[in-house]
């Protein structure tokens, strides 16, 4: 019986846990004011440490945009980044130029997400973690507390 | 003898370490003024280029492309859609309080938007609305 209650605590507990994905205690402050202005301070484990490499190769044109840091905080960034970026076989392929929504992970765990959901003015793009999942600032991605009500399941 | 006011000048932009909007802004207005003999900054003209629109960008072609219309308000990255504060100090105390971040911004901003970096007196008037707008 006690067995039984474990798993089912345990089988309740895996998927939530699955769905926090707070900024590591060590991520530098110039992480936050670099990266976090334009959009959200991603968590690094959503991108393979390779990937995270050429996105800060290629900051001077990110995405169209000159994003490009200055030398000691790209460095900082860079290392913090490696540090805890994700399991490549695990993501899959981000794409060139490497895009987290572009990893099998994200669009696995997008799936049911309606096509004009992505374009609705709210979201705009897959960028705007913030726009469905309010909490995704304080690492909580659950699809249980999604802000737009087609997305509630 | 000469070189005393630009020694003067250059102390004063590496030092500023400014704080206020207003330190900020007479930072700009200085570096204008030893370009441009008797410059002062103009409120009214960094409201026009605040909504000026620009054939540089066709996603962001001016300022309030992000940060709307009014700079009281909230705006949105028009790319991203990130929630971007409002830009007014009246709404938003922590705008123009660090020099370092103010440089930045006006970098990325004016390369992005306006094509091209901005001059100092651009960044003085600018600085002014962003400071007086009500």
């Amino acid at each position: 019986m006690k067995r039984i209650v474990l798993t089912l605590l345990l089988a309740v507990a895996l998927p939530a846990l699955a769905d926090r994905l707070p900024l590591p205690a060590d991520t530098p402050a110039s992480y936050a004011a670099e990266c976090g202005s334009c959009h959200l301070a991603y968590p690094p484990a959503l991108l393979a440490a390779h990937d995270w490499r050429r996105v800060m190769a290629g900051l001077d044109n990110h995405f169209g945009s000159d994003a490009a840091v200055d030398g000691k905080k790209g460095a900082e960034i860079k290392s913090f980044l490696e540090r805890h970026a994700g399991n490549a076989a695990k993501l899959g392929s981000a794409g060139d130029p490497p895009r987290i929504s572009t990893t099998a992970r994200f669009v696995r765990k997008h799936h049911e997400v309606p096509a004009k959901l992505w374009h609705d003015p709210r979201v705009k793009s897959a960028a705007n973690c913030e726009a469905c999942h309010r909490g995704a600032a304080n690492g909580n991605y659950s699809e249980h507390d999604l802000a737009l009500p087609g997305l509630k399941r | 003898m000469r070189a005393i006011p630009v020694l003067c000048l250059l102390l004063a932009s590496v030092a500023s370490h400014a704080e206020t909007p207003q330190q900020i802004g007479q930072s700009y207005a200085a570096e204008a003024a030893a370009r441009q003999a008797g410059f002062a900054p103009s409120a009214k003209r960094g409201e026009t280029l605040f909504r000026q629109r620009f054939a540089h960008n066709d996603k962001m072609p001016a300022c309030t492309s992000c940060h709307t219309d009014n700079p009281l308000n909230a705006g949105q990255h028009v790319a991203t859609g990130k929630a971007i504060r409002p830009l007014a100090v009246a709404a938003n105390g922590e705008r123009l309080a660090d020099q370092a971040k103010v440089e930045k911004w006006f970098g990325r901003n004016c390369k992005e938007v306006v094509g091209r970096a901005c001059t100092p007196g651009e960044k003085a008037d600018f600085v002014a609305f962003m400071s007086e707008v009500r």
